[in-house]
């Protein structure tokens, strides 16, 4: 009888470890995201109403982007410090094409994408053929991308976004059942998100990024092209930059340094996601939570009644203890 | 005839002691350059005009500063982002304690200086002893300051008393004090790295912290002490801007980009990303190859904006002159 | 330990150190077991032993890099303990490793002082480090070679050599360790080398080094201590033996496991791979065919080019010269994926660097190849690839892989498990010429065993398989042919079940052209 209690004892034990062990593979991002944003609906009343959570999706929505395009940088290895640029080039350059003309609103993003690609192609370039490390060959790219659309515009945001380019960032669909108004930048995140996790998760293409990043020597002996994949990479990123670009644009609207710093809130949205630096980790989903986490601290600081800059001395200490945690656990796995 | 030739000799030794690094062919080919448009374009009287010159020295004392303490945090293998904040933060803290009195100079000066020993010292303590990511560190830490400083102070505070504008303002003779100020760092950047103890150890720690360690060498210290000197240079390049600005405010280091630029310029200068060599004469030259293009286009009256572009372009070529032949894959 | 052996010690020259009944394990391995030796002041002394025979650990635990796990060590009759290499250059005990501990983009004089350089009220002496550096050069005779300014990057490796002897002699080594210090140099290297150390011998330095070319041994060493399986086989004076009787201790050590038989003349096909008068900067001339169905067996010391000869074939350095042909077509292999796409496998010597991505799961890493063979946006399933989702269960149960998931990350797993991984990458890739470079290094012996019985199944599969080994049992083993590689160049070609004799003999030069021999070994197949 004693036996078969402690037998049972065992096994309930090896259940909860069980358990345990597939808690410890949730990524922290999210019991975190969750706690934060039951804070917040408790502090106020408009994040437990369809319609703020929504608001707090569309604002949401670039950082998003944003992050999974940096994460596919940061998962071979990589930064790409130029997303930001992309932003202000977007921005300045949309609303000078698009002078106040809805005709020319697709013209005009689609000639943005083809630039981003473009941005994107030089820095895989510099990095993969002329060996520049990547911080760098971005960092240039970063100046030089800003420079061209100051220089493009003259200096200061000329022209308005017409209201279908705006619609991007800011426009809700109306009349959802359940949540009453979708905003469009959600759809254009899930839809960016899901062909991101498909081609990240589902595909060749991500699992060669993620070799690339851990072992590059590996991944060529296993006949992957390594140059090809990092090259992609970092038009991949280009591109969602300029699809955050426009989101970002329509959201707020133009001012010349709209881009600044967004390649630094990616890089800590991504890291707060999981992403290693030095490439072979990362994931598509966590990431946006990352973004959405950072997002929601501030929302909750704001509610807090603390002065606005704090939110980034806590972005700081939440960007260093995420990855301090994981420097921690990695030591103690050994 | 005997001295000449040994002077001869000692200059040589002294160039090859130095090491002249690559960069100073692209310092000659961007001042023949804009020598040329000069010629072309304004008749030679920017480049034949003291004050302009004395003008690019002047340009490149903020940055030059805070570059020899990046590029001495760079050979060590690591890298710094928080230096644009306390740049920031020096320029705010100072210029609100000495609220334009002479007497409350020295209270401040000392102030500021220990601020940034304690942030180089927290910095480097993350990265050796938490093992964080440098990157990840000094991008945190600045992101703390800058919220320090943006919920205290949101425009100018206080100001320099007339005593303290010296250090941007005053000359002697010809020459400006903040370029000998510049000099004397830039010379003390070169003595630390290639005539202390400490500077050898450093190159050793970031050329291979295996060989370092097994070297005996204490390798946490080493670069605890990096970031130290790193957050000291950026509070004087801090209180050389609050000086010329006459007051603090906490946009200037984000503004000036120092961050980033002074990392460019230290691996313009030949400093390699991955530590374990360069030196502060490269990183001089890179802060003199921007200062020229500055100088020049704004006196041709060519858009601004273009020189930017210029600058990241220098950027990516100089660093792909020197790494286009490694055999190395880059990330 | 008798009474008379007791006396003879006595009689003996006092030891400068003495290591006393070392016993070192690891995982699965006793490395060492009960290990005495003493090594004499201005002596040298020469550790052979076949690979795994624990001639390294042996060193690693002299110079402070393992902790013995039993047995005590004397220096000058002192016990001493180290815990961290410096401890142990403190104490006068230097190694010098085959990976130079070197900074390259540093002077020859700042490597030589890093952490000890002279100073004048604080400031680096640069001058008098220089001439310090110089000083130890000129001591040790090579100082008009190699300039004190020189970056060590610019050094050749036999000058860097020097400039890592120079540091050990600038720290007072009394005991100066090398772990096979001629791999890497040319004849004429050797030489200086050997001079060099016959002046550091009458500076009354005991030398220890390790080495598996024989001929150098008996040049220069006064001592030989063999070590086999771990265990001590004895120290002679180098005098006093014939190169034959050296080889012999070495040898015939016991199998520890049964290799599974040989392939007999009908399971071998048509010729599959076959290489004609290919060269490259390391290799030679080289002229052989696989079958189909064989185990080819390549031995050679190291750098003797058996890594090369796999890289070349597998197009990560090509030949330069000469044709590859691949079941009767030439083809051009210039890089890894094209020999890849033409179902070759290379299962390499460093698993870490070249084989496992670790942070990956398992499964990601056996699918590497397929994916890579495949286009780059080729749809996957969540537990592979669509084309055959149970591949890798299938192959992980093929080979026996121990995990309790393959979602499991590589760096966790044991060595044997991670060469099991790796192998199931190429058979998933379904590569029908497999080249092993050491499959089993560092591997424990049941694992051993079943990589053994898994590279036999290769070939009764019909696949060929090229197997690269520095332990001639596994080599003798495993085997259906021998070539012998020696200095970039096959030297010969032997039957299988060859003695271990005949092969060092070819490895190591001494029979020079084995015409008789190589013709032997084609008419027996």
């Amino acid at each position: 009888m004693t036996t078969s209690a402690v037998t049972e004892k065992n096994s309930f034990m090896k259940v909860l470890s069980n358990i345990w062990e597939l808690v410890k593979k949730i990524p922290p991002v999210f019991p975190i995201f969750f706690v934060l944003f039951i804070i917040v609906s408790l502090l106020s009343p408009t994040y437990s109403t369809a319609n703020g959570v929504m608001a707090f999706l569309r604002r949401t929505a670039p950082l998003g982007i944003l992050a999974i395009g940096q994460m596919i940088v940061l998962a071979t290895g990589g930064f790409d410090l130029s997303m930001g640029s992309i932003v202000t080039l977007v921005c300045l350059v949309s609303s000078l094409l698009l002078a106040n003309d809805e005709a020319n609103t697709y013209p005009t993003i689609g000639l943005m994408l083809l630039l981003g690609a473009g941005i994107g192609l030089f820095n895989g370039f510099v990095v993969t053929f002329l060996k520049v490390p990547s911080f760098i060959a971005t960092l240039g790219t970063m100046l030089a991308v800003r420079g061209a659309a100051l220089y493009w515009v003259g200096g200061a945001p000329k022209g308005y976004f017409t209201d279908n380019f705006r619609m991007w960032g800011r426009g809700y669909i109306e009349n959802v059942p359940l949540v009453g108004r979708f905003p469009i930048g959600l759809i254009v995140l899930i839809v960016v998100g899901l062909i991101s996790w498909f081609a990240f998760h589902r595909t060749n293409y991500g699992k060669q990024i993620l070799a690339i990043g851990d072992n590059v020597r590996a991944a060529k002996l296993s006949g992957v092209k390594v140059r090809l994949v990092r090259m992609s990479a970092f038009m991949v990123s280009a591109v969602l930059a300029v699809i955050g670009g426009v989101m970002i644009g329509g959201y707020g609207g133009v001012n010349v340094s709209i881009g600044e710093g967004l390649e630094m809130d990616a890089i800590a949205a991504a890291v707060v996601g999981g992403v290693l630096l030095g490439g072979g980790k990362g994931a598509v989903v966590p990431v946006v939570f990352g973004a959405y986490t950072l997002e929601i601290l501030f929302s909750m600081l704001n509610l807090l009644g603390l002065p606005k800059p704090y939110k980034d001395s806590i972005q700081g200490l939440i960007i260093i203890g995420a990855v301090a945690y994981v420097a921690i656990s990695q030591r103690k796995k050994r | 005839m005997t001295t000449t030739t040994a002077n001869g000799r000692g200059l040589k030794k002294f160039f090859r002691s130095v090491s002249i690094p690559p960069v100073y062919y692209f310092l000659i080919v961007i001042f023949l350059g804009g020598g040329l448009l000069d010629l072309f374009y304004a008749g030679g009287q920017i480049f034949g005009n003291t004050a302009i010159m004395l003008n690019i020295l002047v340009r490149s004392v903020a940055l030059g500063i805070v570059a020899v303490g990046q590029t001495m945090v760079i050979v060590g293998g690591s890298i710094d982002l928080s230096v644009v904040f306390v740049i920031s933060l020096t320029s705010v803290m100072s210029s609100y304690i000495m609220q334009g009195e002479t007497s409350n100079v020295p209270k401040a000066i000392l102030l500021v200086f220990l601020m940034g020993a304690g942030v180089g010292l927290v910095n480097g303590l993350i990265i050796t002893k938490l093992k964080v990511n440098s990157f990840i560190t000094t991008l945190g830490t600045s992101l703390i300051i800058s919220g320090i400083i943006n919920s205290t102070f949101s425009n100018w505070a206080g100001s320099v008393p007339r005593s303290f504008e010296f250090f941007g303002y005053a000359t002697i003779g010809p020459v400006p004090f903040s370029v000998i100020i510049l000099f004397l760092m830039i010379f003390a950047g070169w003595f630390v790295l290639s005539r202390t103890k400490f500077g050898a150890h450093l190159y050793g720690v970031g050329g291979n912290e295996e060989v370092a360690r097994l070297s005996g060498l204490r390798t946490d210290r080493v670069l605890i002490i990096a970031h130290i000197i790193c957050s000291l240079t950026a509070v004087l390049t801090g209180l050389f801007i609050v000086s010329r600005l006459r007051a603090g405010a906490p946009w200037v280091g984000p503004d000036g980009y120092y961050d980033l630029e002074s990392i460019a310029t230290t691996v313009v200068g030949g400093t390699l990303l991955a530590g374990g060599k360069g030196g502060v004469w490269g990183t001089l030259a890179g802060v003199l190859i921007f200062s020229i293009l500055d100088t020049t286009f704004n006196q041709l009256g060519v858009n601004p904006y273009l020189s930017i572009v210029f600058r990241g372009l220098i950027i990516v070529l100089a660093v792909a002159s020197y790494t286009i032949r490694s055999k190395k894959e880059a990330a | 330990m008798s009474e008379e052996e007791k006396q003879k010690m006595v009689n003996e020259q006092k030891p400068l150190m003495e290591v006393r009944n070392i016993t070192k394990k690891f995982p699965g391995v006793v490395a060492l077991d009960d290990v005495s030796v003493k090594f004499c002041p201005g002596e040298v002394h020469a550790v052979v032993g076949e690979n795994g025979a624990g001639k390294s650990t042996l060193m690693k635990i002299m110079s402070g890099a393992y902790v013995p796990d039993k047995g005590e060590m004397f220096l000058e009759g002192e016990e001493v303990e180290f815990s961290h290499p410096v401890q142990a250059f403190e104490k006068g005990i230097s190694i010098i490793y085959q990976e130079f501990n070197l900074l390259p983009e540093r002077s020859v004089a700042q490597n030589i002082f890093l952490g000890r350089e002279p100073t004048v009220l604080g400031v680096v002496d640069n001058r008098r480090m220089r001439e310090m550096a110089r000083n130890i050069l000129a001591d040790i005779g090579v100082e008009g070679a190699i300039p004190a300014s020189k970056l060590v990057g610019d050094l050749s490796v036999a000058e860097q050599q020097q400039v890592e002897i120079a540091k050990a002699i600038s720290l007072d080594a009394k005991i100066l360790i090398m772990d096979e210090p001629t791999a890497a140099l040319t004849i004429n290297e050797v030489k200086m080398l050997d001079e060099l150390i016959s002046r550091l011998k009458e500076r009354g330095i005991a030398i220890i080094f390790i080495s598996h070319r024989l001929a150098e041994v008996f040049e220069i060493s006064d001592k030989i201590t063999v070590l086999k399986d771990g265990k001590l086989v004895g120290t002679v004076q180098t005098d006093e033996v014939t190169s034959e009787g050296i080889v012999s201790m070495m040898v015939g050590r016991i199998l520890d496991h049964y290799f599974p038989p040989l392939g007999s003349l009908e399971d071998f096909g048509e010729v599959v791979l076959s290489v004609k008068n290919a060269s490259n900067d390391f290799l030679k001339n080289i002229n052989f065919e696989l079958k189909k169905g064989e185990v080819l067996g390549v031995a050679g010391l190291q750098g003797s080019g058996r890594t090369e000869l796999a890289q070349a074939i597998f197009g990560v350095v090509p030949f330069k010269t000469g044709s590859i042909s691949l079941n009767g077509k030439d083809q051009l292999i210039k890089s890894p994926a094209t020999a890849i796409k033409k179902q070759m496998g290379f299962v390499t010597e460093d698993r870490k660097s070249e084989g496992l991505c670790p942070q990956q799961p398992i499964r990601d890493n056996i699918l590497l190849t397929v994916r890579s063979i495949q286009t780059m946006l080729t749809p996957i399933s969540k537990d592979g690839i669509r084309r055959s989702p149970d591949l890798v269960p299938r192959l992980g149960e093929e080979v026996d892989i121990r995990t309790d998931s393959y979602d499991r990350e590589v760096q966790f797993l044991s060595g044997g498990n991670q060469q099991k991984v790796i192998l199931s990458k190429w058979l998933a890739s379904e590569a029908s010429v497999f080249l092993f470079d050491e499959p089993t290094r560092g591997i424990d012996v049941q694992a051993k065993a079943s990589i053994h019985d898994m590279i036999r199944d290769l070939t009764k599969q019909g696949r060929a398989v090229l197997m690269i080994s520095s332990e001639l049992p596994e080599i003798i083993g495993m085997s259906d042919r021998i070539l012998v590689m020696h200095d970039g160049s096959i030297a010969g070609e032997l039957p299988p079940e060859s003695s271990e004799l005949d092969i060092m003999l070819l490895a190591t030069g001494q029979n020079g052209n084995n015409g008789s021999i190589k013709s032997g070994a084609k008419g027996e197949n």
